[in-house]
């Protein structure tokens, strides 16, 4: 099986945060706007650099997805910048209407997703972000796994012309996907050739299904391990050869089990090849403080828990 | 100097168009439309700097934003008369696979359109946002908006109208149709207000009033003076005092014509008010 190795924990903002910087220099049109978390998105550089192109909207994010909008009118590329939770929720019509139904060229940038933000609690975990912005039609929703990933994906959307919700997080993980890889988005990553099982992950679980794949490999299961970056547009052709092959599925994602990663393979797979799935996500449950290892470990969230899920489904094909 | 004549006469033919869509279809909302129906004679007319073909970035001219866009059938009308699309095209307001929608959107490609709007609130922000890309465009052309005074009760536009003058947007003129009449009833019963111009100003915007908002002479020369107003660092609001369903005596001064029809009758009454002048579609 393949080797990944962790290159040195860093946080996926921090990738956003290159990202961007880089946009900067080379994409004249790429303008950012944040409220008033410009160091906890990494937006720091960008500002520095570019004074002119960066926006400071203060605590009112239903005004910076109408100004983002607005900017659009004109030519520029927004990234707006904050938590998932304020970049979501908070301000859903403010997307739907200005942005979404209008086909706006606006990239909305969502730190600290999920529940790994940890300490702060359930006001700030948002585990729902994924099923709204996947709910909106021609929204593009993103959610990438390392730092590496992270930057480069932020990279690529401002070559896509379209709305698109990229959803990173907060904590420093294992980085571990190629520097300046070539980010393709709604095209899957295969990471590991099995044949007894298909591991479908997103985001931070993506690590822990490679770790879960070393573990059920040391017992005799191979799986096919699939990091799905683009939740929408999904790699439909990806999955169902792999679950073609594999004849189930374990899905993984920082995420409630409603409206996530692991609903739109079940859509996919009830209408073109039914199979076994079992969904590692939280179960309809908002989150609580902890470090972000107590709180996956917590909710099963990490390698384990998708070796305990791999060995149920395995059982009931 | 403006043909006021030739203004006039569309104003005319508007408020016919408005109450012909709505009347065709039994929906729509005519009041407000009509209680605006000379600013946008004027705006499309008069006042705006406007480039023959529509492109939806609007490079070098002025560009308008419809905050309330449950009046579409009057910036349908005025949109469809300034030869944005074929007029006959009013024929098919709110019916099935018209790219006239019950609300503005961008979504079916009509042309003059550059948002999306209906739920409300949202238009001064995204006004910002196309007024800081002209900016960064070097771009000297303005940005209009209207927004009802209803709508003011949602809290985004203070958050837009904070940022705007704390951040200096002084290409923007936000015209604020000040009618004091929502769904439920006179703005004072339902949430009131208070002192709208003390508010604008004492968020930091360049406040003006015009008193007789269905004036064509008082727009123009009002809407002249707030251009003056802009590029000296403040954003420009207008308070236009208008009569909700202004040019029909039945609907004036009320409420109750905010999201309904006339039927036959009323109809045949309203246009009777409002002789043809241009051609009714």
């Amino acid at each position: 099986m393949k080797k990944y190795t962790d290159t040195g924990k860093k946080d996926t903002r921090s990738g956003f945060g290159d990202g961007l910087t880089e946009l900067g220099k080379k994409n004249k049109d790429v303008v950012a706007l944040c409220a008033d978390l410009t160091g906890s998105l990494k937006m720091d550089e960008f500002k520095e650099n570019n004074p002119e192109r960066f926006f400071q909207i203060g605590i009112a994010e239903a005004n910076m997805i109408g100004i983002a909008a607005g900017l659009t009118i004109g030519g520029k590329i927004p990234f707006t910048g904050t938590f998932a939770n304020f970049s979501t929720g908070r301000v859903y019509d403010q997307i739907r209407q200005s942005v979404a139904y209008s086909g706006k060229n606006v990239k909305i940038c969502a730190s600290h997703a999920g529940i790994t933000l940890g300490e702060d609690g359930a006001t700030h975990q948002i585990l729902e972000d994924l099923g709204l912005m996947k709910m909106l039609p021609g929204m593009t929703v993103i959610n990438t796994c390392d730092y590496n990933q992270t930057k480069a994906a932020t990279i690529a959307i401002a070559e896509y012309e379209g709305p698109v919700y990229l959803r990173f997080g907060r904590p420093k993980v294992a980085n571990f996907t190629p520097a300046n890889q070539n980010f393709q988005i709604g095209k899957a990553v295969q990471l590991q050739e099995g044949t007894d099982v298909t591991i479908i992950a997103t985001g931070h679980l993506v690590w822990e299904a490679l770790q879960a794949a070393e573990t059920l490999n040391a017992h005799g299961v191979t799986a096919d391990v699939i990091n799905i970056h683009t939740i929408k547009p999904l790699d439909d052709e990806a999955i169902l050869k792999s679950v073609k092959k594999t004849g189930c599925v374990v899905t993984a994602e920082e995420h409630n089990f409603l409206g996530g990663l692991g609903e739109s393979v079940a859509r996919l797979l009830s209408t073109h090849h039914p199979a076994p799935q079992e969904f590692i996500a939280t179960q309809d449950t908002f989150g609580e403080s902890g470090t972000p290892e107590q709180l996956m470990d917590k909710y099963g969230l990490n390698a384990s828990a998708i070796v305990s899920a791999v060995q149920k489904v395995i059982a009931r094909k | 100097m403006a043909d006021y004549k030739a203004l006039e006469d569309l104003v005319v033919q508007v408020r016919r168009d408005i109450l012909r869509q709505v009347h065709k279809v039994n929906s729509g909302h005519p009041g407000g439309s009509l209680g605006c129906t000379e600013f946008f004679v004027a705006l499309y007319n008069e006042l705006m700097e406007r480039n023959e073909k529509f492109t939806m970035d609007g490079i070098g001219e002025d560009l308008f934003f419809l905050s309330n866009g449950h009046i579409s059938p009057v910036f349908y009308s005025v949109l469809a008369r300034a030869g944005y699309f074929p007029v006959e095209e009013l024929n098919t307001f709110r019916l099935l696979n018209s790219r006239l929608q019950g609300h503005p959107t961008t979504h079916e490609g009509l042309p003059g359109i550059r948002i999306a709007s209906g739920s409300l609130g949202q238009g001064i922000s995204v006004s910002i946002g196309a007024a800081l890309a002209k900016k960064l465009n070097k771009d000297k052309h303005i940005i209009y908006t209207l927004c009802g005074d209803g709508e003011l009760q949602e809290g985004q536009n203070w958050e837009a109208i904070m940022y705007a003058a704390g951040n200096n947007v002084d290409n923007l003129i936000v015209t604020v149709d000040l009618n004091g009449q929502q769904i439920d009833g006179s703005t004072n019963n339902v949430l009131p207000m208070g002192n709208v111009k003390a508010k604008f100003e004492a968020f930091g915007w360049d406040v003006m009033d015009i008193e007789n908002g269905n004036d064509l002479k008082a727009i123009v020369a009002g809407m002249k003076k707030a251009k003056e107003k802009t590029g000296n660092g403040k954003p420009i609001c207008v308070l236009l005092h208008t009569v909700m369903g202004n040019g029909v005596d039945f609907m004036m001064h009320t409420h109750d014509w905010h999201g309904k029809a006339p039927n036959d009758e009323q109809l045949e009454n309203a246009l009777a008010q409002n002789p043809v002048t241009l051609g009714d579609y």
